[in-house]
């Protein structure tokens, strides 16, 4: 009704009807940041209790989903929505991790200090390989950012002094505040602050994909020549979606170091930007909410397979390798089973109940839902 | 008043050697031995709607490609209201009042047909990144704005209930409606339409003739169509390539009686094309 109000006297049905659609819009955009920190309250109320329940390894586990989430996160925003390919993730949270460290050495900050420097820092080389890839595409990205995932690491055994070399550079953990009680499990604290940061990177985030800049980024990944068009600077829209998505794995190496106090060449493989750009897919490319899932299932079923293999009391050879059986049996089946991933499949079936549901009070669907709602 | 007749004197003439209105000289473009563009001119004036027309592979969507800034022609230049279009990058039209229909259709498909002609809204305004991030209100009512002008663009079109439908659960006339909106929405003073009415029915095609009509004498239109009746009716002169040299160019029903035309062009008037042919690349 205000927008009635405030427009001028609407001249036919098609006005009335764009008034009452710009109005529902209106109310529902009108609340991005107080839904996002509503959202965002609810899941830090789940995690704190999560955190008391939870003992020492499994905090760990928890801290760790953590910061493979922010990861994964930001490679989604980059290759789900921006269309650009990443295999070297794994490197740019190197970049987070040393910075860390080299940062935390030279100067007495506290760990948030720390945290924000390694975000910028690798947010600052994300701005020169986020150059580089705006130029490249397909495979041709792809390969460049495999190049770097294999390449980047290895400079640690290039400058071994300052880097440490194959042993990497080693850290105190965080301390829990005196304030938490003596005996507070550092586990939990370490679980805390990583679950601090995925949060405010899930605000963020969210934020920005609700935003122009989420449909700058979604309308370049569909057609370049038609987003030029509408006056989108193509090769800017994708460098600042690569600074957005290295922010975010620079950060991600930072809260590693905060739950393993160390930074070698070893945490930083091919395999690690192999598995974040698997979980982004499996979780539902795209999507943040998918990025919890993906971030679950690449730290948990390891550990999970691990176990079966123990309780089946198999062979050593055959339980060495039934993780990366599981895992690959797990990839392929949800694959096979849904496409578009874990989130995909969940808001088709949330979609079909919905609907099954309206379908008793209302006897015609109100349309195509917006793609937006699968991406928080 | 004298004064101000003078002023009319100095904008009509302006008006006539092109400075306001869009200006293409001697433009040649090859690829790799193909000649797509060969010397071709064409001048036209402020309010004018004008066709191009040619057989498949003539050259008209490197045409649009070259007032652009896709394709970098070998020789001749572009001038948009006195403005050597030379350096101008594609995302710069949009600011300086072009919009451009793509052959086909060109949407965004991850987009609803609303965020779709949002993004031609937000024109090349990139500010605001911050209060993005923050998701702050400010940047809530910028939405909002948007949304509110998307709407009512594909009000004018006719195809407001679609907003939020994705364009794959379009009809193709429809899909064609939402990226007019798009090109439109940004309110140019040049528009570029690649074969706006490939694909539709008689009674869209006749709506869309009179929607251009409608533009005319506000904005200028360079139209490329096959079909032949919507040129005819609604230019005001047409410019005719084959082989990417200008053939004929001059008044639709003189260029319609022109020997040469007929013979390059009229001959495959009828000739059926599939609604999806071709990209921006050609
Ligand atoms: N980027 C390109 N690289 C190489 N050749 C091209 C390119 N763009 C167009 N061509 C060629 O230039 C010629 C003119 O193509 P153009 O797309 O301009 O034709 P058109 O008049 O728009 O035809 P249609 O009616 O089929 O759309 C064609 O032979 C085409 O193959
Ligand atoms: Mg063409």
């Amino acid at each position: 009704m205000t927008a009635r109000a405030t427009t001028p006297a609407p001249a036919g049905g098609a006005r009335e009807l764009a008034g009452r659609a710009a109005s529902r819009g209106r109310r529902l955009l009108d609340q991005t940041l107080l839904r996002n920190l509503a959202l965002a309250a609810l899941a830090a109320l789940g995690l704190y209790l999560l955190s008391y329940w939870l003992g020492r390894f499994d905090n760990l586990q928890l801290a760790t989903i953590a910061y493979y989430f922010v990861a994964i996160a930001g490679l989604t925003v980059l290759t789900g929505l921006n269309g650009q390919i990443s295999l070297g993730h794994g490197a740019l949270m190197a970049i987070g991790a040393y910075a860390t460290i080299k940062v935390g050495e030279s100067a007495e900050l506290p760990l948030a200090a720390l945290l924000a420097i390694a975000t910028i820092a690798t947010a600052l080389v994300g701005v020169v390989i986020g150059a580089g890839a705006a130029r490249l595409r397909g495979p041709y990205l792809a390969g460049a950012t495999l190049a770097l995932a294999v390449g980047l690491p290895a400079l640690a055994n290039r400058f071994p002094d300052f880097l440490g070399g194959e042993n990497g550079l080693s850290t105190a953990p965080p301390v829990p505040p005196s304030s938490l009680g003596v005996g507070f499990a550092l586990e939990r604290w370490q679980a805390w602050i990583a679950c601090a940061a995925a949060l405010i990177t899930f605000v963020v985030l969210a934020n920005l994909v609700r935003s122009r800049y989420g449909r700058a980024f979604r309308a370049v990944r569909d057609d370049e020549v038609a987003a030029a068009l509408a006056g989108l600077n193509v090769a800017r829209v994708q460098v600042l979606a690569f600074v957005v998505s290295a922010a975010c794995a620079g950060l991600a190496g930072g809260l590693l170091v905060v739950v393993t106090s160390l930074a070698a060449p070893g945490a930083f493989t091919l395999e690690l930007s192999i598995a974040l750009l698997t979980a982004a897919v499996l979780g539902g490319l795209g999507s943040l909410a998918g990025a919890v899932w993906g971030a679950a299932i690449v730290v948990l079923l390891p550990t999970w397979a691990e176990d079966i293999g123990r309780e089946l009391s198999l062979s050593t050879s055959v339980e060495a390798n039934l993780p990366l059986l599981v895992y690959g049996v797990v990839l392929i089946g949800v694959m096979l089973a849904a496409p578009r991933g874990i989130q995909g499949a969940l808001s088709w079936a949330g979609g079909l109940i919905g609907r099954r549901v309206r379908g008793h009070t209302e006897p015609r669907s109100r349309g195509a839902s917006a793609p937006g709602e699968e991406i928080t | 008043m004298p004064r101000r007749v003078e002023g009319e004197r100095a904008s009509a003439s302006a008006s006539r050697d092109g400075s306001r209105g869009l200006r293409i000289r001697g433009i040649t473009v090859r690829f790799d031995g193909l000649i797509a563009l060969a010397d071709v001119s064409l001048d036209v004036e402020p309010g004018e709607v004008v066709g191009v027309i040619g057989p498949n592979g003539a050259g008209k969507t490197t045409l649009f490609n070259v007032i652009c800034g896709f394709v970098r022609p070998q020789a001749g230049e572009v001038e948009w209201r006195g403005r050597s279009m030379r350096r101008a990058r594609p995302y710069e039209l949009a600011g300086l009042g072009i919009s451009r229909t793509l052959q086909g259709i060109g949407l965004f498909s991850g987009l609803t047909a609303a965020e779709n002609v949002m993004v031609g809204a937000d024109g090349s305004r990139r500010a605001g990144l911050g209060s993005a991030m923050l998701g702050l209100p400010r940047a809530d009512r910028e939405e909002s704005r948007l949304r509110t002008l998307a709407l009512e663009a594909l009000g004018d079109l006719g195809v407001v209930e679609v907003a939020d439908a994705l364009p794959s659960a379009l009809p193709y006339a429809l899909q064609k409606r939402v990226a007019l909106a798009r090109a439109l929405v940004a309110r140019p003073q040049l528009l570029l339409l690649d074969e706006p009415a490939g694909g539709l029915g008689a009674d869209d095609m006749s709506e869309l003739g009179e929607r251009i009509r409608g533009l005319a004498g506000e904005v200028t239109v360079l139209l490329v169509e096959h079909h032949m009746d919507l040129v005819m009716s609604v230019c005001d002169r047409v410019l005719v390539l084959d082989f990417g040299r200008s053939i004929a160019s001059g008044r639709p029903a003189d260029v319609q009686a022109d020997p040469a035309v007929l013979e390059a062009y009229l001959g495959v008037e009828s000739d059926p094309r599939p609604p999806e042919a071709g990209d921006a690349h050609g």
